[in-house]
């Protein structure tokens, strides 16, 4: 299986996992501090920043993208509970 | 003496002039004693809502709660034409101002509705309706009425996100919605007329804005340099007595009540515990001691039985770190530690760093419970907590300083950098 290493930046905690990955279940265990609210892409409280590897995360949902819109959010951020790892090298971190 | 008139000589509600083109058209409930759950008022509140006229035409700012449309359309039609209604705008859309929105749109089909960018997907899970037609606006936005327009300021979280003001400058009126409002019901509307309604102010500081602080101050950039003749808020009295008084109290609340001695290059960090056998604080003080041997780290050590819970919450609100250590007790931590926790959702948490500790007898599910606890709050936990079986051993309290050393090292950044598989991570 594809492997993929996420880097956290706040924390300064890399993390080798397998492709199709989604933030939100490496973040919380690792103690970042992305913060969650619905868990569900609807809120926008796991807003995030990626630092490095933007190509290396699934494309944004429509959802998402609303979402991302109505908070203004910049160019190269995600919602952590919803962006998945595809492979290569990724760095975060809150915003 | 009541000198503002709110119904005519036929006992129909009427708008009530704040002045030539701007009249009030809200509603009173003075009979609320519970609001949203979380907060009570002694005497009611009110859901005011405002009209205001250009020459090119009319708008509605906010509107009623359901069920208080009646004093809402009545006022407006005193004043007004549905026919006139050019915009409506909603500075909030918490329901007991947006509750005689529906009735309204359908009166005045043509009004264009402004809302805030963050409002939008709210509006639709509001109002249900797929095909709403509305302009969403930031700072700097703003829509004319011929001789008096309306400037929006974008001041989210003010209490929810899609909060923002809108400000009149021909009138150098601020219609602030939520902000500077307070839960007071009284006749007399202004605050140079109505019953003394301070507490109800600062209550209302206290419960609906303050974990918003950060939000509150980047809102009163936008607001201090406005030249104001009257606040209008969606509760309570309409300030138009030195407005400005009201503007520098929400500065003040928003800072530090008493100066800290913490300088800008210090952390601190907070230790709470409780402790049935004297185990679990024998941990606490190891962690305390452990914490200390980091430079620039100001650690704290407090009993739980040793105070109310409302000190600790200011504590906590201006901490950086905070650790809590609970013994288990039938499966579960203790009150005292749940009391603090379920207190803290006045204050914002986001991103401070969380660690648990504790001593148990046969389960220890007390730790795990609190660890999560914590990320709900929205803390960060990076560090798993530390259970130990009854007493600790020497060896255990050497872990427990090794503990608090970490806490303390990864608060000020310095612990090294870490690479982890996956499948290790619990």
């Amino acid at each position: 299986m594809a492997k993929s290493t996420i880097t956290f930046e706040d924390i300064n905690v890399t993390v080798t996992v397998p492709a199709g990955t989604r933030i939100i279940e490496v973040s919380e265990k690792v103690g970042s501090a992305i913060t969650y609210g619905c868990r569900e892409g609807d809120c926008g409280t796991c807003l995030m920043k990626v630092t490095e590897g933007w190509n290396h995360l699934s494309e944004p949902s429509v959802l998402e993208d609303k979402i991302l819109r109505e908070n203004m959010a910049g160019k190269h951020n995600r919602l952590a509970c919803q962006a998945q790892v595809l492979g290569g090298t990724i760095s975060v971190k809150p915003v | 003496m009541n000198s503002v008139i709110l119904h005519n000589p036929e006992g129909q509600p009427q708008a009530v002039a704040l002045s030539e083109r701007v009249h009030w058209i809200g509603a009173l409930d003075p009979n609320l004693r519970t609001f949203d759950i979380i907060l009570k008022t002694a005497n009611g509140t009110s859901y005011n809502a405002y009209i205001v006229r250009g020459s090119d035409g009319v708008a509605i700012i906010d509107t009623v709660k359901e069920g208080f449309g009646n004093d809402f359309f009545a006022r407006l039609e005193s004043v007004a034409d549905y026919a006139e209604i050019k915009v409506i705008v909603l500075n909030h859309l918490e329901p007991d101002h947006t509750g005689a929105l529906p009735e309204l749109m359908r009166r005045a089909p043509q009004a264009q509705l402004f809302i805030s960018q963050k409002a939008q997907s709210m509006l639709k899970g509001l109002l249900k309706q797929e095909q709403l037609s509305f302009t969403p606006v930031l700072t700097g936005d703003s829509v004319s009425l011929g001789d008096r327009s309306l400037q929006f300021l974008h001041t989210p979280y003010l209490h929810w996100p899609d909060t923002q003001c809108t400000y009149v400058p021909e009138e150098s009126m601020l219609f602030s919605g939520d902000v500077f409002g307070c839960h007071f019901c009284d006749n007399r509307l202004y605050n140079d007329q109505v019953g003394d309604f301070r507490f109800s102010f600062e209550y209302y500081y206290a419960h609906i804005m303050r974990p918003f602080k950060e939000y509150v101050v980047r809102a009163l950039e936008l607001i201090e340099p406005l030249p104001l003749t009257l606040i209008a808020p969606t509760h309570g009295p309409i300030l138009r007595d030195r407005p400005q008084r009201y503007v520098q109290r929400y500065r003040q609340l928003s800072s530090s009540a008493l100066h800290s001695e913490i300088s800008a290059q210090q952390k601190t960090l907070l230790i709470f515990y409780i402790s049935s056998y004297g185990n679990t604080k024998r941990m606490a003080e190891a962690i305390y001691q452990g914490a200390m041997q980091v430079e620039d780290v100001r650690v704290s050590l407090y009993d739980l039985e040793g105070s109310e819970v409302g000190p600790f919450v200011d504590l906590i609100e201006e901490a950086d770190g905070l650790v809590f250590g609970t013994p288990t007790i039938n499966g579960d931590a203790v009150k005292p530690i749940w009391d603090l926790l379920s207190s803290l959702t006045v204050i914002n948490l986001k991103s401070k760093l969380g660690g648990v500790f504790g001593s148990y007898g046969w389960t220890g599910e007390g730790v795990r419970l609190v660890e999560d606890r914590l990320r709900g709050l929205k803390l960060r936990v990076p560090i798993p907590g530390l259970r130990v079986k009854l007493i600790p051993t020497d060896d255990e309290i050497i872990e427990c300083k090794a503990f608090g050393l970490e806490l303390a090292q990864e608060l000020m950044g310095l612990r090294e950098a870490k690479v982890i598989n996956f499948a290790d991570l619990a």
